[in-house]
């Protein structure tokens, strides 16, 4: 047994990190690391520096664009840039349309979207979720209708993820309800947001942000062409993308930067005593029970990693294991930041717009707040329960 | 043995419950909040007509001379409606003027706070300070006409709408309080909202001056009234908390009865019932800690017995608003994130309260060290 990394593995991670140090932008990477809000724009530049680098889809076939690289270096490099603090790659086009198109699109559609996709010239978005249908997806309810060369799409989306600046929303919509089972008479729908008929309405979470959105579809007519894959097939189309959503949860790498800050700013924070916070035994404890459990995971990681790289199979179940234990641990996090502040944390959004106001400090609860999605979305953390009891120990 | 409330608490509280449930219902609440001035001068009267600001003020000065256990059914209909008046912060910063003030400074004060004309803070919190309720650097120093405050305070609860501050200064006898006027020259406010939507500010005193009859208590004695009234007002907070999170238990509970998945109510599910069933455990707990603080917080003549049943108090509080906020946050699922939903201003309050008055790490340094 040998926990560590090859000699290759190691010179492949220092030359990301070293590309990463030199490349990622001081201001976003500022933005990041003061949890301010990163727009369209932030997002999509630091798409376009790794696009223009190669390294914006490690995944993808080569002839697309993709790297080569083995499982465990796209998860060194996942990880690197979770470590270095570069603004998020939103998944929806890399992550999930793609792969959909590279495995079930025709030739036309993977030409006309792929490279748009890569380049960081289209934004999508996911039209999932229903108002009726959450953990049960395969309920919904949004109908396709088929009238000629195009279907018309009537229904509603929910906490549709920057649907507000998307260009494109990728969707399951019902086209047919006559199936005795509701996962068949489903399809797999590409639409552009800027057809007539779709109205896009905020939903403003907790902390008083606004990344979600409802999504409504009133007679959109979008064209057959745009159907992915066959028609009454969407969920096979859903199923497989499910797996790929789930690829990256563990976030070892953001949540090891996060656990060193919560380090750093604890010994800047007074204690009770007047002496630093991180010298208070009772938080300096709450903070190691974090970074073993962060070590458990990191580890476990590893663990899963080297069977597939062996087995040559795609991820199981076990993925679901790190979503749980990853969005516990980035909760973790958030919450003892909030607390290492404490009666700071109250502030929360200056009345006259002063200019000296502490937003970062402030900005703490509310962070806190906006994380309890983590163990919500992308198949809640019960529904990943749920996966394990069944694929993994046949109950 | 009674743990029930008697008679006129109960009808108090269920007369304070109805009020709310009419006037301070989700939709009238989040008009109030998103307004300039963030709070209802008239919720406040209204309260005041029904007795509730005399509640805990001696009839010498117009109330009612009641205790802790006089307000846990009120503190309870607020949590429930998410009050934000300044009605806690009067309380506290009410208790030290009667416990500390002379004669002049009780009927000055007291009476306005009695009827709800005179809302009053307590500007003791230091960025340097953390929950130690001992360590001011704030100062006051004697001047040819009195006293001459400087310093800064933080998170001040309540002071944009106090009309007079009770501020914690160090003098070169120790720890003291004084009476200020919020618009005293040299007093600037920098207001703000805070995460529970209440209304607070931090203070710069420059070169206060006050006379001689501003000094509350004596000179360098305020430490073991800041403790007492402190922990008056965490027994409050605890039955505030319980209110908010019996809110946050019963409207999880009615979405699990009624949100359905898989062609079922999602409260058919064993796993999501163990956990509602966590939630009324932790419920009960705190229920019954807030029983405990409350009656101790007036009866108990030992401040050391004081102290340790409202800290304990105040640690099953804070671990019980943690577990229910999030849990009912999770139950609900996305719906649960969305500001639209009452259960997540209930979340961010008892998130507030878990660390008011010292989150439970300080409590349980101080519930060991009063062993």
């Amino acid at each position: 047994m040998d926990l560590n990394y090859s000699k290759d593995e190691l010179a492949f991670r220092d030359e990301v990190r070293g590309w990463l140090g030199a490349n990622l932008p001081q201001d976003l990477r500022d933005k990041i690391a003061n949890y301010d809000e990163l727009g369209r724009e932030d997002l999509m530049r630091w798409h376009k520096i790794l696009a223009k680098k190669g390294w914006v889809a490690p995944a993808w076939p080569k002839e697309w664009g993709g790297t080569g690289w083995n499982v465990v270096q796209r998860y060194i490099f996942e990880e690197e840039c979770g470590y270095a603090g570069t603004p998020p790659l939103i998944p929806f086009g890399l992550s999930m349309c793609g792969p959909v198109l590279l495995r079930f699109g025709t030739d036309a559609q993977k030409q006309r979207f792929l490279p748009r996709i890569y380049n960081g010239d289209d934004f999508w978005c996911q039209g999932y979720s229903e108002p009726g249908s959450g953990s049960d997806l395969a309920s919904l309810k949004t109908k396709a209708v088929r009238d000629g060369d195009h279907y018309v799409v009537n229904g509603q989306k929910i906490w549709t993820t920057l649907g507000h600046v998307a260009d494109w929303i990728f969707c399951l919509v019902r086209t047919d309800s006559s199936m005795a089972k509701k996962q068949e008479g489903i399809s797999f729908l590409l639409i552009d947001m800027k057809t007539p008929g779709i109205t896009v309405r905020p939903l403003i979470l907790m902390d008083g942000g606004h990344e979600v959105n409802e999504v409504f579809f009133d007679d959109v007519k979008v064209p057959a062409e745009n159907l992915v894959y066959e028609e009454g097939k969407g969920w096979t189309v859903a199923k497989y993308l499910l797996g790929h959503e789930r690829m990256n949860t563990g976030r070892i790498g953001a949540s090891k930067r996060e656990l060193a800050k919560l380090k750093e700013f604890a010994a800047q924070q007074p204690g009770d005593d007047g002496r630093p916070l991180s010298e208070d035994v009772r938080f300096r404890d709450r903070i190691s029970r974090v970074e073993v459990e962060l070590m458990a995971l990191e580890i476990t990681n590893l663990r899963f990693l080297d069977q597939m790289r062996r087995s040559g199979q795609p991820p199981g179940a076990d993925v679901s294991m790190l979503k749980i234990r990853g969005t516990e641990i980035q909760q973790s996090l958030t919450e003892l930041m909030m607390q290492a502040v404490g009666p700071l944390a109250q502030p929360f959004e200056a009345a006259n717009g002063d200019a000296d106001f502490d937003a970062f400090t402030a900005g703490l609860a509310p962070r806190y707040c906006n994380f309890r999605k983590a163990s919500i979305y992308a198949g809640s953390n019960e529904i990943q329960r749920n996966i394990i009891s069944k694929m993994t120990l046949g109950l | 043995m009674n743990f029930d409330y008697n008679e006129e608490q109960q009808l108090l509280a269920d007369s304070v419950r109805r009020f709310l449930s009419k006037d301070y219902e989700f939709e009238k609440r989040r008009k109030l909040v998103a307004s300039a001035e963030g709070w209802s001068p008239q919720v406040y009267a209204q309260l005041a007509e029904m007795g509730v600001t005399g509640i805990p003020f001696s009839t010498d000065h117009g109330g009612f001379g009641g205790g802790a256990v006089d307000l846990m059914g009120v503190m309870e209909a607020f949590g429930d409606a998410l009050i934000v008046e300044p009605y806690l912060t009067t309380v506290l910063a009410g208790r030290l003027v009667a416990r500390a003030g002379n004669d002049a400074q009780k009927k000055a004060i007291l009476p306005g706070v009695v009827e709800g004309k005179v809302r009053l803070a307590f500007a003791h919190t230091e960025k340097g300070a953390r929950y130690n309720t001992a360590r001011v650097q704030a100062k006051a120093v004697r001047s040819a006409s009195g006293w001459e405050l400087s310093g800064e305070k933080c998170v001040v609860l309540g002071a944009p709408m106090a009309q007079t501050l009770v501020v914690s200064t160090r003098t070169d006898k120790g720890v003291s309080l004084f009476l200020v006027p919020r618009d005293a020259g040299g007093v600037s406010l920098k207001a703000y909202r805070t995460v529970d939507e209440m209304r607070a500010a931090d203070i710069v005193l420059k070169s206060v001056k006050v006379g001689t009859d501003a000094l509350l208590g004596g000179d360098g004695a305020a430490v073991p009234l800041i403790e007492e009234a402190t922990d008056f007002a965490t027994a409050l907070v605890c039955s505030e908390a319980v209110g908010a999170m019996k809110f946050a238990c019963d409207t999880t509970l009615e979405y699990l009865k009624t949100r359905k998945q898989f062609g079922v109510p999602i409260g058919t599910f064993q796993a999501l019932q163990h956990r509602i069933v966590d939630m009324y455990i932790s419920y009960e707990q705190a229920k019954s800690m807030a029983c405990l603080a409350a009656s101790k917080a007036d009866t108990a003549s030992d401040a050391s017995e004081r102290g340790r049943s409202v800290s304990a108090a105040k640690i099953k509080i804070a671990d019980a608003c943690r577990h229910i906020s999030q849990e009912a946050i999770q139950l609900h699922g996305g719906m649960g994130m969305s500001e639209e939903l009452k259960v997540s201003h209930t979340f961010r309050r008892l998130t507030m309260i878990a660390q008011q008055f010292g989150d439970a790490d300080h409590h349980l340094a101080r519930f060991a060290a009063l062993g």
